[in-house]
């Protein structure tokens, strides 16, 4: 293998990747756009949930309530009706997703069942099961609390007995989204633009017709191979670092593991995503057929890698499907590293699994990846 | 005598058209050989196997005595090719084009300083080095890519339609390039569609259908079918063969 020559086609191809604006808006603006986009919009967190009121007792005791709404963060309260139709209109119209109805005998409700009806939209169910939640956990602490003090103003008193569920939340305390939805964007951002790129570059030259001149040289097939693949390692690196940085600085998602772990099976995970993106590279004749089976493999991992949806309730054929994709499993690397904090002996099989999936795909591309037209 | 090809039987199928057919040749070495021959006639199918691009379905070749299936690797080290469609980057300057072709046929520093100065006077490049191919019209890019071609001082020349779409003075430096580097002992193989050009040859053979038709000086063609110069050959060939593979 020649030194010179591999430096020739990698100085080459940064020349090109710096000529060519597809390439330049995918490894630099794709992987910002990601992560400020998944970071930001697909926040999973629901609170102050707009809500209308039907206070038809409009008494100290029904503002009380509906301040122990808004006081819970979860609620707006902000939308006074006069009848039951208007709150209706706006939740029909979307202007309000759940709506507190309380009944003209509201404050006497300490000393007989009182009955408050909560409506709530469920078109969405993210937000509908959040209202719902915190909906039943507003009343009951409410009523708990003041049914208390007067049973003992009156000189009864409730007998300490029962359950008290104590509960503490380990890894991450405050049930941050984003904390959860970081270490798997640096993944899928590190594969998504690797495998694009990787698979361009290399289909590139057969459509363009170059390949052509270059098979007529005594370049060899793995100084081609190499050449081609070495900037696109730099770059899928440079973007998950960059992606990185930005998590723990901008995001605060900060690494509880070792960040060298992390760094090291970053790599290894890049060796996958390069071997997907040249097997893909054999197949299509053309950049755009690059692009149509990129966007096949990237949707499905997207979708099962357990990136959005929690693998555990898929059915056992999807998941199945599921365990074939490497980037399953440097999901539960990132998330193990970066939020728990855990050390390479806890996260063993993944890496196993990982290198074994990411050595056997470099095997095949690299012997799909001829030199001859034919 | 010295031959740069030598070719037994050489078949290449493509699916169930048969583009070249049991092509056997000699060519003699340092000289211009031009392969002429209707669009579809198996040129370019022929070139791409001698060069090692596509491998032939039946049949042997040799080139500078080298087997051209099972030491194309050899063979690459000493031939320029300069295909039909151009196939350099076209998103790189001539400079950076030059340069990186002759890193791949590993000229040092030194030597390719000279070489592209070389290259550059004989194609008269200047003041277009650091122009970005795409923006080069056809004549200029042909010149890049015989240039590059030419950068590794091969010994044998192959050149797949170079003056197809290039304006006459281009075609000019083309044809006296070509000359000048056959009496430095070169060996040259040209496809052409202008028979005027294929006039200077010193050897032509003519191609149709995958076959090969005939093989010799233009002089000694032209006399044996009566006519006046290689164009009228070529048209009685067309007409004669072309009427009977109709059948
Ligand atoms: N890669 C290929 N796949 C299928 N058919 C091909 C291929 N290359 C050439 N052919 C066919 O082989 C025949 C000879 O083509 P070619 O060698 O390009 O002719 P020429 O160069 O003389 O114009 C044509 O019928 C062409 O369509
Ligand atoms: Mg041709």
């Amino acid at each position: 293998m020649s030194i010179s020559r591999l430096f020739a086609i990698i100085k080459k191809e940064f020349t090109q990747i710096k000529r060519d604006k597809p390439s330049l808006v995918i490894s630099i603006v794709m992987p910002l756009a990601m992560l400020f986009l998944f970071g930001y919009a697909v926040s999973t967190e629901v609170d102050h949930i707009p809500m209308a009121v039907f206070d038809q007792s409009k008494t100290q005791e029904s503002r009380d309530f509906i301040n122990a709404y808004r006081n819970s963060l979860y609620f707006n309260p902000d939308y006074y009706v006069d009848n039951i139709d208007e709150l209706n209109n706006l939740l029909d119209t979307g202007i309000v997703k759940a709506g507190l109805i309380i009944p003209p005998d509201f404050s006497q409700y300490k000393n007989k069942m009182t009955n408050v009806l909560l409506k709530i939209d469920g078109s969405d169910p993210t937000t509908a099961r959040t209202a719902l939640s915190s909906g039943i956990m507003v009343s009951q602490h409410f009523s708990n609390k003041n049914t208390e003090e007067e049973l003992s103003k009156k000189g009864m008193h409730i007998p300490n007995i029962g359950i008290d569920l104590s509960t503490k939340v380990e890894y991450n305390p405050d049930l941050n989204t984003l904390t959860f939805t970081i270490p798997g964007l640096l993944g899928l951002v590190m594969q998504n633009i690797t495998i694009i790129l990787t698979a361009f570059a290399l289909v590139r030259e057969k459509e363009k017709g170059t390949m052509e001149q270059l098979i007529v040289t005594p370049i060899k097939s793995v100084e081609l191979m190499i050449g081609k693949l070495i900037p696109y390692i730099l770059i899928g690196y440079t973007d998950f670092l960059m992606v990185l940085a930005l998590s723990i600085y901008w995001f605060c998602v900060p690494v509880n593991g070792s960040i060298f772990l992390l760094l090291l099976l970053g790599f290894d995970f890049i060796i996958c995503a390069l071997a997907i993106g040249m097997l893909i590279s054999t197949a299509a004749k053309t950049q755009t057929q690059a692009m149509q089976g990129a966007f096949m493999v990237l949707l499905p991992t997207i979708i099962l890698s357990g990136f959005i949806f929690p693998r555990e309730q898929m059915p056992s054929v999807i998941r199945a499907i599921s365990d074939v994709i490497p980037l399953t499993y440097f999901l539960d690397i990132l998330r193990g590293i970066i939020i728990k904090g855990v050390n390479a002996n806890l996260l063993l099989n993944q890496i196993i699994v990982m290198t074994s999936m990411g050595f056997a795909l470099l095997l095949i591309a690299v012997l799909r990846f001829r030199k001859r037209l034919d | 005598m010295d031959y740069v090809i030598e070719l037994k039987d050489l078949t290449k199928r493509f699916g169930n058209i048969t583009a070249v057919d049991k092509l056997s040749i000699k060519v003699p070495s340092g000289k211009i050989f031009g392969l002429l021959g209707p669009n579809g006639s198996g040129k370019s199918t022929t070139i791409r196997m001698i060069c090692g691009i596509i491998k032939p379905t039946s049949g042997h070749g040799t080139v500078m005595g080298f087997d051209i299936v099972k030491e194309s690797e050899k063979i690459k080290k000493s031939i320029g090719y300069m295909s039909q469609k151009f196939s350099l980057y076209e998103d790189l300057t001539v400079k950076e084009n030059m340069d990186f072709y002759s890193s791949i046929y590993g000229l040092d520093k030194k030597e390719r300083t000279e070489r592209e100065r070389i290259i550059i006077d004989m194609m008269e490049l200047h003041d277009r080095e650091n122009q970005i191919v795409s923006t080069l019209s056809g004549g200029w890019k042909q010149r890049l890519s015989l240039g590059c071609a030419l950068l590794h001082n091969p010994k044998f020349i192959i050149l797949d339609e170079p003056t197809s779409g290039v304006d006459p003075v281009s075609r000019r430096l083309f044809w006296n390039t070509i000359k000048k580097l056959t009496s430095e002992g070169l060996s040259v193989l040209v496809t052409t569609h202008y028979m005027e050009e294929a006039q200077e040859s010193d050897f032509v053979a003519f191609m149709f259908n995958g076959h090969l038709l005939t093989f010799g000086t233009p002089s000694e063609i032209i006399k044996e079918n009566n006519s006046n110069n290689l164009e009228d050959v070529f048209i009685k060939y067309v007409n004669e063969h072309g009427g009977m593979d109709k059948l």
